[in-house]
């Protein structure tokens, strides 16, 4: 379980969160959606830890994170996967070399151990037999598939996604949302999703979180968030489906 | 940057994969270099000392002297601040556009040390080495020149430069050489790592990355150059 307390963040005096305070739940799928500009990214950012927030307080499982000693937060950093909008791959390591970069990093594994650790991750991201490939020679969507191998590598107990689907093509997209839905449940971890497709939210939702200039405008059930009576929330949904 | 490596042996393997990169990488370049610059330098060193009282191998003192206290270690230095640092600053400005630094903060490693660190301790160790090449081709661009022009022989070479050869030299040559080469790591890898932006801005951290290294590589040498001689 992830928990904001009143998270706030400003650049340069322009208060971008807003006293964010909202909870994501272990074992789910739980969605952040808005519009772009309004703060999604730059929650997750505080949250993964790439930026320090101008105040409140992030926890994950009772853990301070914004409080911790450097140990401990490279300790809690071990335990979270994240899965870039562009897919952040090493451009200089072949796909088996990315998925295994924090086995070697973090673990006494063998080099045999690293290795079927690596095939079992691939194969749960159905890119099993590309181990030789780099970046440069896949295609997108095998990209996202590599990045979530190279994320869930370590057994993870929270997994971040910053607009998973970005660039893909419809077929694809579903076939990431499935994938990560079906992660979520099988290793029981905190998914944490940024998206604008509400297709992925109607599809493999559990909880939504909906940032409005920089506040949680609305938190709830996917299954409320057509009856949820907030305008802003409403306009954004009708928009989305409009596009 | 120096904190405790997550796994040393990882350190060490990137280390020796930097080595390889800055060194056998730039071995081609600096051959060439070093054998015109010695060539030339002898050539015109001898159009200024034509003269009967001037003995012939007061040149091969000459041009050994100035390959191993300036040439060689400086005009290396400048070129390898072009081609390495260059190198540096846009592969760890592009990993930075790409977020491929953010990806190794979330995995919790270093990613300064990780990257940085590497890249200067092999810096380090070849550009002395490269250094220490570029010498000897050097003297040998000046044999070689010297022949074939016909205006001294390599035993006439040879004595000047014995005769001329002090040991303090080399030590100031190798002062100068790990000096350059912390500058042309460390400047190209701080620009490359405080890269924001796209393309562009890569292309822009390169260029500073250079500019930089050369102007610190021209200051520190008359520093140098200053306090030890």
């Amino acid at each position: 379980m992830i928990e904001l307390k009143d998270v706030r963040k400003s650049f340069d005096g322009v208060e971008v969160l807003r006293g964010i305070s909202t909870r994501f739940e272990t074992g789910k799928v739980n969605l952040v959606i808005g519009s772009s500009g309004h703060g999604k990214s730059v929650m997750m950012k505080c949250m993964v830890g790439l930026l320090n927030p101008t105040s409140g307080n992030v926890f994950y499982d009772d853990r301070d994170f914004t409080n911790l000693e450097y140990s401990q937060l490279r300790q809690v950093r071990q335990e979270i996967g994240m899965l870039f909008q562009g897919t952040a791959l090493f451009d200089s390591l072949s796909v088996e070399e990315n998925v295994e970069f924090a086995l070697k990093m973090f673990t006494n594994m063998t080099k045999a151990e690293r290795r079927d650790r690596v095939n079992f991750c691939l194969e749960q991201v159905d890119m099993a037999g590309v181990n030789a490939k780099f970046p440069a020679e896949i295609s997108g969507g095998m990209k996202k598939r590599v990045g979530i191998a190279r994320a869930i590598a370590l057994d993870i107990k929270y997994l971040f996604c910053d607009e998973p689907n970005s660039g893909l093509d419809p077929v694809t997209s579903r076939l990431i949302d499935e994938l990560l839905k079906q992660i979520t449940e099988e290793f029981n971890i905190t998914t944490i999703i940024n998206t604008h497709d509400m297709k992925t939210v109607f599809d493999i939702g559990d909880d939504v979180v909906f940032i409005y200039k920089g506040t949680n405008e609305w938190d709830g059930k996917v299954k409320d968030i057509k009856n949820s009576g907030n305008e802003m929330l409403t306009n954004f949904i009708k928009a989305s489906f409009f596009d | 940057m120096f904190s405790k490596p997550e796994k040393r042996w990882v350190y060490i393997d990137r280390t020796v994969t930097e080595m390889n990169n800055i060194g056998v990488g730039s071995l081609a370049i600096v051959v060439i270099i070093a054998i015109f610059q010695g060539a030339v330098t002898t050539l015109q060193i001898a159009y200024q000392l034509i003269s009967p009282l001037i003995a012939k191998p007061v040149i091969g003192s000459i041009v050994s002297d100035s390959s191993m206290l300036e040439l060689a270690p400086t005009i290396t230095c400048l070129v390898l601040a072009g081609k390495v640092g260059s190198h540096i600053a846009s592969e760890i400005g592009t990993m930075r556009v790409s977020e491929q630094i953010d990806a190794l903060e979330v995995m919790g490693i270093n990613s300064s040390g990780y990257l940085a660190l590497p890249k200067i301790i092999g810096g380090l160790i070849m550009i002395p080495l490269l250094v220490v090449i570029s010498i000897f081709l050097s003297n040998l661009g000046g044999i070689i020149a010297g022949e074939a022009s016909g205006i001294l022989t390599s035993e006439e070479y040879l004595q000047g430069a014995r005769e001329s050869f002090l040991p303090y030299n080399l030590f100031f040559s190798l002062v100068k050489a790990f000096t350059y080469a912390f500058i042309i790591t460390s400047v190209s890898a701080f620009h490359g790592y405080t890269t924001s932006g796209g393309a562009l801005e890569v292309g822009a951290s390169s260029t500073k990355a250079v500019v930089y290294s050369a102007v610190a590589i021209l200051f520190s040498d008359y520093i140098l150059a200053q306090i030890l001689l």
